[in-house]
This record gives structure tokens, C-alpha cells and sequence, in this order.
């Protein structure tokens, strides 16, 4: 299993779980579900935060954030 | 009620024009916005009193400005006839968590599907009475910046009515142990001890018949064009290169809009002022009246007047930014470089503009959501060099040094303002660091935030907003500035003991020869510094003089610390007061009388360590009730205010100190 920090800019994949209870009340509400498509969209040039395509819009978040998002690469 | 981004606000203000109301909820920083709404329908004159709360993402709270949205809109006493619900029609599967949530509520209820223009721009199509019908209430298609769909939506909130609809699981044993949604809310939500599983399985439920009913109602195509555009645009200003570079632009703009450009702007008001001063004092009789009027009170309100050009300048900016996109991605760009001091990127703006002026800045901190880094970067503003020190920097650098003394190839005075800005920055990221460790907050820090599309910035909601803030600074801040100004205009202009009655008597004596008399002129200004020396002020200079002894000042330097007070360039004017040159605007009369003052036994007073350690002291020193009064405002309490003072007192002593001590 992969999480969400360990994609490369431009890959696609599906949420599959989260490891942080807090984070992922936030993370549902802003629609990032389990069973959703993301899309790594930018890395900000020193390398943290990260931007993702959710649910139709795009959504920033930190590195460390990203990595309690358990993820499916998308072939 | 709406998500962040869904435009909430300009459709507030199009509802309420400028028929707003900016105040505090009791207790929390967080601003509450109330407005009145005026229109007729039927021939009937309608009056709705409309309140903005804060963007949520569904009725869970997770920050402060959250909480209070949520329980504002279930406390009875706010007695709420209908729930409005602001979504953004491109981005509907996220928005419509909050609206079912709403719903479920039952409270009277409209949607207004905001941005219907872009949504369509950009392909999507929406089923309005397929999902008016689903969500049983009113659904109602508006473009809040065109300003386009207003009668219906007003039309509509005088028609909404309860949803027979239910969006909750029914069979959710969270939501039958509490009865109804609404208790399931109260206890969950904003209970002591929410459950998170509860609360998740809520939004997944939910989630489940929102792609129900956006298969049924929302057509939207594959490729989103709206978004392309702001990808190509984000290729730039989140370049490595290029996105450093037009940050470093637009700083260096609103640098030069605070420091500058709204110097002619508070030239004029000042004259303002000054000519409505001389008016008054030569038309009313003179006396205690005609003196607190000139000397406390116009003073007092010419200094808050003198801030409304810079919080003007600096809120046009951060309207342009925030509400064109850019600011969400400033913050994206610096969010490394600034969160090891505690900071946020949109931190950025306020200490950049913080070298102009701390009190703008300080009203520019709302940007920045989250509470402890708005409170850290509140807390360390006026540690920056700003515009008002310039001036004692200046007089005290020009007794050091000759105008083109050189230390190497760098001219000597240009090189110790250098040397006092970049030593404000240092000193000011320190403090960020120690605070970042000592705040607790039991908020947690979450990063994730929308990157909304690019938008062209609406002029008539910046205008709004510029308005309001200048508003709030005026009436709010106003009040404590002005009662600070009438204290130090009568502690400096009034005395006990026979001797100050003595030389008050002899004032008004010379005043009247001074005009056609010189030597009656020359001894005018004697007395006005003898009796200086005797007011309260001299008194209280005096006083600290023991205390201030440690950092080479004596108790004329005291007394104007005290006056200096009120801001920090006063000092300037009052130690051309004391060392009796005269006319305050001219520098180089009282640079020549300090730099040829002696001490009593013949060495020079003005040393290269007492230079320093006033140099220093003012640095650190919060010498600007200007700043007193913003900080209390937009923090909402004393605490903070007498920390921040403390801190930064005993910062600029203890400096100051060593820096004598050292150069002694």
C-alpha cells in the first residue's frame, strides 16, 4: 500500500483509508472519501505542501498530511 | 451558510450593500458580519436582517471560526427563521454535504446555487427543479458577482419552507441514540467528546446519496476548462523561480503603496488638522478648553485619522489577493519557509507591510485562519522596524555620525539602519521560534486548504471590505487611542506646586510679546521647557530616572519615553522641546544641541553607547498606543495586549542595558 506522499506529480490513484481519526473528519468533509480518484497535481518547489484534484476542485495539503492517506495507484 | 470559497460574502453583499454591521462575538476574535436587506416585494416593503456566518465545510466544526458558525446557527437565542446555503455550483458534490446537513437540521431552508455562470462556462449542467424537487426546498441559480438572480433569491426566502426530506441514515443507531439530527449535532459536534467514527460515518452516508443525486441532476464534462486556465496560471506563480520572484514583486508593491505612496494622502490630513487646530485655537477664547480641544483631543484624532490612508493601501491589496486566488497560493509557496518560526504563509504579507507600519498589519493578520499562528504573528508585528522609528533613528544616528562618514565603502549612518531593520527581522523571527513552543493551543493545525480557481477580484467587494476595516480601526481602535492622547496631553500640560503656576503665569505673559519681541520669544521657549520639567511628564521623568540610569538615559531622555508613548517620532519633537531648539521639524538644530550637550563634568553627553542604547531601546520598545489599541481590538482581550507589552518592554530594558554596559 502507498500513501499519498509517495506519488509523483501527475499520478492518479484511489483513497483507500486514513491513519489519522482527526485528519481524516477533515479530509471526508472536503470530499476525499475512501474510493475516490486523486490526482498529485503540484509539489510546491521546496518540496512540501502538496496539491491534489479531488472531487473536481484542487486541494493543498502538507506533506506529513498526505502521508496518513492510504492510496491505490491507478495504472 | 456555505464552504469557504462559495462565495458567501459577495452574495452577503449584495443582499446588504452597505447596510452592514462588523462586531465581535462575545468572548472570540472571530468578526461577526450583520447586514439589513430592503426591498419591496408585492408592494410590500420587506426589511430582512441577514448575518454572515463563517465558511464551514459541514456542521462538525474543527477550528474556532467553525465552532462559532455552528453554534450560532442552533443557539434559539439567535432566533433564525430561515437557513441560506451558499454553494458553489462548480465544485456541488463537496458543497451539497453541508447543504443535506442543513436540511436535516429543519430549519426553514433555501439553497443558492452561486456561480451558476461559471459553472456553465465551464460545461456543467444543473437539473435546478430536479434537485429543488429532491432536496424539497428551494433551489436558486445566482451569480453573486454579476449580481444576477437576486429577486428570485429574495422571492424565495420569503417562501422557504421546512424539507420533507431526510438526508441522515434513519437506521444510524449514532443519530436514534439522540433523537434527532439536530441532538445528534448538539452532542456530537459540539459536545465535549465527539465521536470521530460517529461523525464519519455521517459524511460517508451522506456522500453515498450526494453521487445519487449528481448523477441524476449534474451533467459535467470531462475536462474542466475553468481549471486549465488556473493550472497554467499556477505553472507560473508556483514556479520555483518565477512564483519567488512575483511574491518578491508584490511585497516590493505593497511595501512601496504603505510607505510611500500613502504619504501624500496622510501629508494632507495631517495639514488638515493642523489648520483646523490653529482655527479653533485662534477662535475660541483661550484657556483649558481651547487646549485640551487642540493639544488632546484633535491631536488624538488626527493620529487615527493619519492610519487610514496605509489600512486603506494594504486592504486594497489583500482583497486583490485573496479574492483573486492568489493568496491560497502565496501561502502554498511559503508555507515551508515559514511554519519552523510558527508561521503561516499568509504571514508573509503582514510583516512585510509590518515595516511600514505595524497597525495595518496587524488588522492584515484575519487572513490567517488558524489561531495560533495569527496570534504569533500578531504577537511579533511590532517588533519590526517601522516607518514611525525612522525618525529616531534617524536624529540619533545623525549625532553619531557625520553625513558622509564611512565605515569601509558603506556610508556609516546607512549601514546602522541596516544593521536596526535586518536586527528587527532577526529578533522578530526569534520570537516567532520561542512562541511557536511555548502556545499551546488545543486547536489542531491542519494545513488542508482549497487552491480556489483563479477569479478576476470584484472591485465592489474589496470596496466593502476596505470600508469596514477602516470602520472598525476608527471606531474601535479610535476610542483607545483618542483617551491615551487627553492623558499624556494632561499629564505633559499640567503641574503641581507653586513653581509650575509660576511659570504657567509667565507663558501667558511672554505669548503676547513673543510675535514682535525675540528676546521675549527666546524666553517663551525657556519657560515652555521649565515648565515641561515641572508637569506631571517632568515629574515622571524624573522619577524613572534611577531606573533608566543603567541604559545611559537621564530624565530628559525619560520624559520623552513617556511622551513618546503616543508614538514613536514624538520623541523627535519633544527632546527639540526639552533642549529648548525650537522648531521640531528641523532636525539639525536639535542634532547640533545633543551632540554638544555635556555632562557635568565636561564630557560629552551623547556617547556612542548612549546613541546605541537608544537606538536599540527603540528597536524593541512598544512606544505606539496605536498598536496597543489594534492589537486589543482584533484579539479581543487585555491578556494579550499586557503580555505583548511586557515582553516587549522588558526586551527593549534589558538590551538597551547590555548595550550600555558593553559600550561603556
Amino acid at each position: 500500500m502507498l500513501s499519498l506522499d509517495e506519488l509523483k506529480k501527475g499520478q492518479k490513484a484511489i483513497i483507500k483509508s486514513f491513519s489519522n481519526d482527526l485528519l481524516s473528519t477533515r479530509l471526508i468533509e472536503m470530499g476525499c472519501l475512501p474510493g475516490e480518484t486523486v490526482v498529485l497535481s503540484k509539489k510546491a518547489p521546496l518540496g512540501c505542501p502538496y496539491a491534489i484534484q479531488v472531487a473536481g476542485y484542487e486541494l493543498s495539503l502538507r506533506k506529513d498530511e498526505a502521508s496518513t492517506i492510504e492510496v491505490e495507484l491507478v495504472a | 451558510m456555505g464552504n469557504p470559497n462559495a462565495g458567501k460574502t459577495s452574495l452577503f453583499n449584495g443582499l446588504t450593500g452597505l447596510n452592514q454591521k462588523t462586531g465581535n462575538y462575545s468572548g472570540v476574535t472571530v468578526e461577526r458580519f450583520e447586514g439589513n436587506s430592503y426591498f419591496t416585494h408585492n408592494q410590500q416593503k420587506i426589511h430582512l436582517s441577514v448575518l454572515d456566518l463563517p465558511g464551514i465545510y459541514s456542521v462538525f466544526p474543527k477550528s474556532a471560526d467553525e465552532v462559532i458558525a455552528c453554534k450560532t446557527l442552533l443557539n434559539p437565542e439567535e432566533k433564525i427563521d430561515v437557513v441560506l446555503v451558499v454553494l458553489d455550483s462548480t465544485s456541488l458534490k463537496r458543497n451539497l454535504l453541508l447543504a443535506t446537513q442543513l436540511i436535516d437540521l429543519r430549519y426553514k431552508t433555501v439553497v443558492a446555487l452561486n456561480m451558476m455562470d461559471e459553472a456553465q462556462k465551464q460545461g456543467i449542467e444543473i437539473d435546478v427543479k430536479g434537485l429543488s424537487e429532491a432536496l424539497d426546498v428551494e433551489v436558486v441559480p445566482v451569480d453573486s458577482r454579476g449580481m444576477q438572480g437576486f429577486d428570485k433569491l429574495k422571492t424565495a426566502l420569503l417562501n422557504a419552507r421546512v424539507s420533507n426530506s431526510i438526508f441522515h441514515n434513519l437506521n444510524s443507531e449514532f443519530v436514534l441514540a439522540h433523537k434527532n439530527y439536530k441532538g445528534f449535532i448538539q452532542q456530537n459536534a459540539l459536545g465535549a467528546n465527539p465521536d470521530k467514527q460517529a461523525e464519519n460515518s455521517d459524511k460517508i452516508y451522506r456522500f453515498n446519496v450526494i453521487n445519487y443525486l449528481i448523477n441524476r441532476f449534474v451533467k459535467s464534462p470531462e475536462q474542466l476548462s475553468q481549471r486549465e486556465r488556473s493550472t497554467s496560471i499556477d505553472a507560473f506563480l508556483t514556479h520555483r523561480v518565477f512564483g519567488y520572484l512575483f511574491l518578491v514583486l508584490i511585497l516590493f508593491l505593497v511595501f512601496q503603496f504603505i510607505f510611500f505612496i500613502s504619504e501624500a494622502p496622510m501629508n494632507w490630513i495631517e495639514q488638515l488638522f493642523i489648520t483646523l487646530g490653529d482655527y479653533i485655537s485662534t477662535s475660541l477664547p483661550k484657556g483649558q478648553l481651547n487646549d485640551l480641544l487642540v493639544k488632546g483631543v484633535l491631536t488624538g484624532v488626527s493620529g487615527v485619522m493619519m492610519f487610514i490612508p496605509q489600512i486603506a493601501f494594504l486592504f486594497l491589496f489583500i482583497g486583490f489577493l485573496e479574492d483573486s486566488g492568489y493568496m491560497a497560493r502565496a501561502s502554498f509557496i511559503m508555507d515551508k519557509v515559514m511554519r519552523p518560526f510558527g508561521l503561516n504563509g499568509k504571514s508573509v504579507i503582514p510583516l512585510i507591510s509590518g515595516t511600514a507600519c505595524a497597525v495595518p498589519s496587524i488588522m492584515a493578520t484575519r487572513s490567517i485562519s488558524n489561531v495560533k499562528e495569527r496570534l504569533i504573528t500578531i504577537f511579533i508585528l511590532p517588533l519590526i522596524s517601522c516607518s514611525a522609528r525612522l525618525p529616531v533613528y534617524t536624529l540619533i544616528v545623525s549625532v553619531m555620525y557625520p553625513a558622509n562618514h564611512f565605515l569601509g565603502v558603506f556610508n556609516a549612518r546607512g549601514l546602522v539602519l541596516f544593521l536596526l531593520y535586518m536586527l528587527g527581522f532577526v529578533v522578530t523571527l526569534l520570537t516567532a521560534y520561542v512562541l511557536k513552543r511555548l502556545i499551546k493551543t488545543r486547536e489542531a493545525s491542519f494545513f488542508v486548504m482549497e487552491l480556489p480557481v483563479y477569479r478576476w477580484p470584484q472591485l465592489k467587494n474589496i470596496g466593502i471590505m476596505v470600508y469596514n476595516r477602516v470602520k472598525v480601526f476608527v471606531n474601535e481602535a479610535g476610542k483607545i487611542i483618542l483617551a491615551i492622547s487627553i492623558v499624556l496631553w494632561f499629564l505633559s500640560s499640567h503641574g503641581a506646586g507653586k513653581e509650575y503656576k509660576q511659570l504657567e503665569a509667565r507663558q501667558v505673559a511672554l505669548e503676547s510679546l513673543a510675535a514682535s519681541d525675540s528676546t521675549a520669544a527666546h524666553e517663551l521657549q525657556k519657560t515652555e521647557t521649565a515648565k515641561l520639567e515641572k508637569s506631571f511628564i517632568g515629574v515622571m521623568g524624573h522619577l524613572i530616572e534611577p531606573a533608566i540610569k543603567p541604559l545611559g538615559f537621564d530624565w530628559k531622555i525619560g520624559i520623552a519615553l513617556i511622551t513618546s508613548f503616543a508614538a514613536r517620532e514624538v520623541f523627535v519633537g519633544t527632546m527639540a522641546t526639552i533642549y529648548e531648539s525650537g522648531d521640531s521639524g528641523n532636525t539639525s538644530g536639535i542634532r547640533n544641541r545633543l551632540q554638544n550637550e555635556k555632562n557635568e563634568n565636561g564630557s560629552l553627553k551623547y556617547t556612542p553607547a548612549v546613541c546605541w542604547s537608544l537606538l536599540i531601546f527603540y528597536a524593541f520598545a512598544l512606544q505606539c498606543m496605536s498598536t496597543i489599541a489594534v492589537v486589543k481590538r482584533e484579539t479581543q482581550s487585555w491578556k494579550w495586549v499586557l503580555i505583548q507589552l511586557a515582553f516587549m518592554s522588558a526586551l527593549a530594558y534589558l538590551s538597551a542595558f547590555g548595550t550600555y554596559q558593553l559600550l561603556s
